[in-house]
């Protein structure tokens, strides 16, 4: 079937370079022209989580991409030191991902063995402030740590007494369906409201309970247990212990703090 | 010509499924098919691939150095998967993300390469390309019912739809959760094939 | 530091079995595993090749690819991301180690070639290999890590494989019904490996 030409050496790294060609072609084409719409996507995601966490969107509404950036126009995202908690006004929030930079030594440090298993956490990460007129009311920080299958990754909102839970909600698992993975169930979502993450002396004791916890009131340190799934459940404990603490936004929730009694 | 076209289209569904009878290609296949929504996302992405695929392989056929053919078989559908890759990104972004790696499998996807090599190398364009869609269908075919069945059973929905009434929301169906992990994949498929083969005794093997 | 790495390999063996979990390298799971020599024997090939490709994959991924890995290059390139090309890329680091290590076996140890020779072709195209690069990548592991992960999931992936055909050797010997004679019966197998297997889930050391 090759009869009508001559398979020389010249002739095969003439074709080989022109299969090459025309694929490279395709493909930084198809990259470069996409590019924006991806990360518009992404974005977006990110909006649509953190208006979750906060309470200011629910997933069971339909929102349209108009409804959603009118509504994420309340949210100020803010890049963090994390090591001394202060803010990086100059920098760009959309230029940060935080867990990019996790991922990357240079941008990121080691931390010490913890439950949450997070071995590197980012030098500066992205948190989101809700601030009607001019005064702070949800901060919304984001979260991840292992579970049992898998690394959870999600958004802790807290309101302004940076203590009481205004929500939690996780975007990524892959914890077991039905078990594990009821972390997404809005009915324990709902659990979450009210409850206080902080003990008297300033260290997180917010803790999943094995079983059934009792009502905000009462119980206010401990949210009921996924059925069936100890270890999603002591992951959830584990993850919201090491974020809240000196490791991750400890410092930032410091100063807050000051600033709020300055 | 009609018939020869139909056949050539049809026989993969049925007779000659790649997956059910060749056991070709079900490594990207089964770890998507935890649900319906990936399931048909997938089969689409794959459906493309190798009917373009088989597409340009065959026009290429009379010009490929035959010492050198596989890996011009391998940029070709390597290229073709990137730009499928980046097209899901754009506009089906969430599914994209629960694809994860399984997209960037459809390349070592044995029926695609086999297609390419068995069938495009010596076919014309247009044959090719029905050809490509048709084992791509068949591919399809067993993904969505393997989809179905493990959403249905498994998460008690269709298409992210609830249909049968979950016990935890006062229904009477408790999901099975094995059928979301990775046994139940298997199980499906098993007892697909024993189905389809007690229909089809003909494709028994002897063993 | 070493638990960690044990841990890794742990999991890659057994927790996150590449062929339990994540089905890949089905396609020649499934075709070699009637006889137990040659289940092993492909199954060391893929152990070796994993070993090599997933650490190569991760520098190239390290150096060249991922966002602003070029910025050793030339302080201009920093804003680079040649993330697009991973699958082309890696796949075609895949098949040149095939080819070079079959050579390189054929060359210096003719014996080990004439076991392992025959398998080394089939592997270029086994999901599993590129899998476990692209796994690697997302769970963004270091290089020695990464060499870890290679191996363990090689091993797990033999693991596996030389199981299944030991029980399908036993198999031939018993009534099957016709219709699940092969491939049927061997997918139910697999599945309830797959279940055996899940009794290590959340292993964590």
């Amino acid at each position: 079937m090759s009869a009508f030409f001559v398979t020389t050496a010249r002739y095969i790294l003439a074709f080989a370079g022109a299969v090459c060609l025309v694929c490279a072609v395709m493909v930084s084409g198809s990259a470069v022209a996409l590019r924006d719409l991806q990360a518009a996507n992404a974005e977006q995601e990110r909006q649509r989580n953190v208006l979750f966490a906060a309470g200011l969107a629910d997933p069971e509404e339909e929102l349209t991409d108009a409804d959603m950036a009118e509504r994420f126009a309340a949210v100020r995202a803010v890049v963090v030191d994390l090591e001394t908690g202060a803010e990086l006004p100059e920098v760009d929030p959309a230029s940060v991902d935080p867990l990019v930079e996790a991922g990357i030594t240079d941008s990121s440090r080691a931390v010490p063995e913890n439950l949450a298993r997070v071995r590197r956490v980012e030098r500066r990460s992205v948190v989101y402030l809700v601030e009607p007129g001019g005064e702070l009311d949800v901060v919304v920080l984001p979260v991840r740590g292992q579970g049992l299958w898998s690394v959870l990754y999600g958004y802790l909102a807290l309101e302004a007494d940076l203590d009481t839970v205004r929500g939690l909600t996780f975007y990524e698992h892959k914890e077991t369906p039905g078990l594990g993975g009821e972390v997404d169930n809005p009915n324990w979502k709902a659990l979450w409201p009210g409850r206080r993450v902080f003990g008297t002396a300033g260290e997180p004791i917010i803790e999943v309970a094995r079983a059934a916890a009792g009502p905000v009131a009462e119980d206010p340190h401990r949210v009921d247990g996924l059925a069936g799934a100890t270890m999603t459940s002591r992951g959830v404990t584990n993850l919201l212990r090491f974020w809240l603490a000196e490791n991750g936004f400890g410092p930032f929730l410091e100063r807050l703090r000051g600033e709020a009694a300055g | 010509m009609a018939t020869e076209t139909r056949r050539i289209l049809m026989d993969p569904l049925i007779h000659n499924n790649p997956i059910a009878l060749q056991v070709l290609g079900i490594c990207s296949a089964l770890a998507v098919t935890t649900g319906m929504q990936t399931s048909v996302v997938m089969s689409a992405a794959v459906v493309a691939v190798i009917a373009l695929s088989n597409l340009s392989v065959s026009l290429l056929r009379n010009m490929i150095p035959t010492n050198i053919r596989i890996i011009v078989q391998l940029t070709i559908i390597a290229s073709l998967v990137i730009v499928t890759d980046q097209i899901l990104k754009a506009y089906v972004y969430e599914i994209s993300k629960q694809l994860s790696v399984f997209v960037g499998l459809i390349i070592t996807n044995c029926i695609i390469m086999g297609r390419a090599e068995a069938f495009a190398m010596q076919n014309p364009p247009l044959k090719s390309l029905i050809d490509g869609i048709g084992n791509g269908m068949g591919y399809a075919a067993i993904l969505l019912v393997v989809g179905a069945a493990r959403e249905v059973f498994g998460a008690g929905t269709f298409w992210g739809i609830p249909v049968l009434p979950l016990a935890s929301e006062g229904g009477w169906f408790t999901p099975n959760g094995l059928m979301s992990l990775s046994p139940g994949a298997f199980f499906v498929i098993g007892f697909l094939i024993w189905i389809l083969r007690t229909f089809r005794p003909e494709q028994n093997e002897a063993e | 530091m070493l638990e960690d790495y044990l841990n890794i390999a742990v999991k890659a063996i057994f927790v996150e079995n590449m062929a339990l979990t994540f089905f890949l390298g089905m396609c020649s799971f499934l075709a070699v595993s009637k006889r137990v020599s040659t289940a092993i024997g492909l199954g060391l090939a893929v152990v070796f090749v994993l070993t090599v490709t997933v650490p190569l994959n991760h520098a190239i991924n390290d150096y060249l690819l991922r966002p602003g890995a070029l910025g050793w290059a030339h302080a201009s390139l920093t804003g680079q991301d040649l993330s697009f090309l991973r699958f082309l890329t890696f796949i075609g680091t895949i098949a040149a180690t095939v080819q070079i290590v079959e050579m390189a076996l054929d060359r210096f140890f003719p014996t080990l070639h004439a076991a392992l020779g025959v398998f080394l072709p089939l592997i270029a195209v086994n999901c599993a290999i590129l899998g476990a690069s692209l796994l690697m990548v997302e769970r963004g592991l270091t290089l020695p890590e990464a060499a870890v992960f290679g191996f363990g999931s090689g091993v797990g992936w033999l693991l596996a494989i030389a199981a299944l055909a030991g029980i399908r050797e036993r198999l031939r010997y018993h009534h099957i019904p016709a219709g699940l004679r092969g491939l049927g019966i061997t997918f139910l197998l697999t599945g309830l490996m797959a279940i055996g297997f899940l009794a290590f889930g959340g292993i964590q050391l």
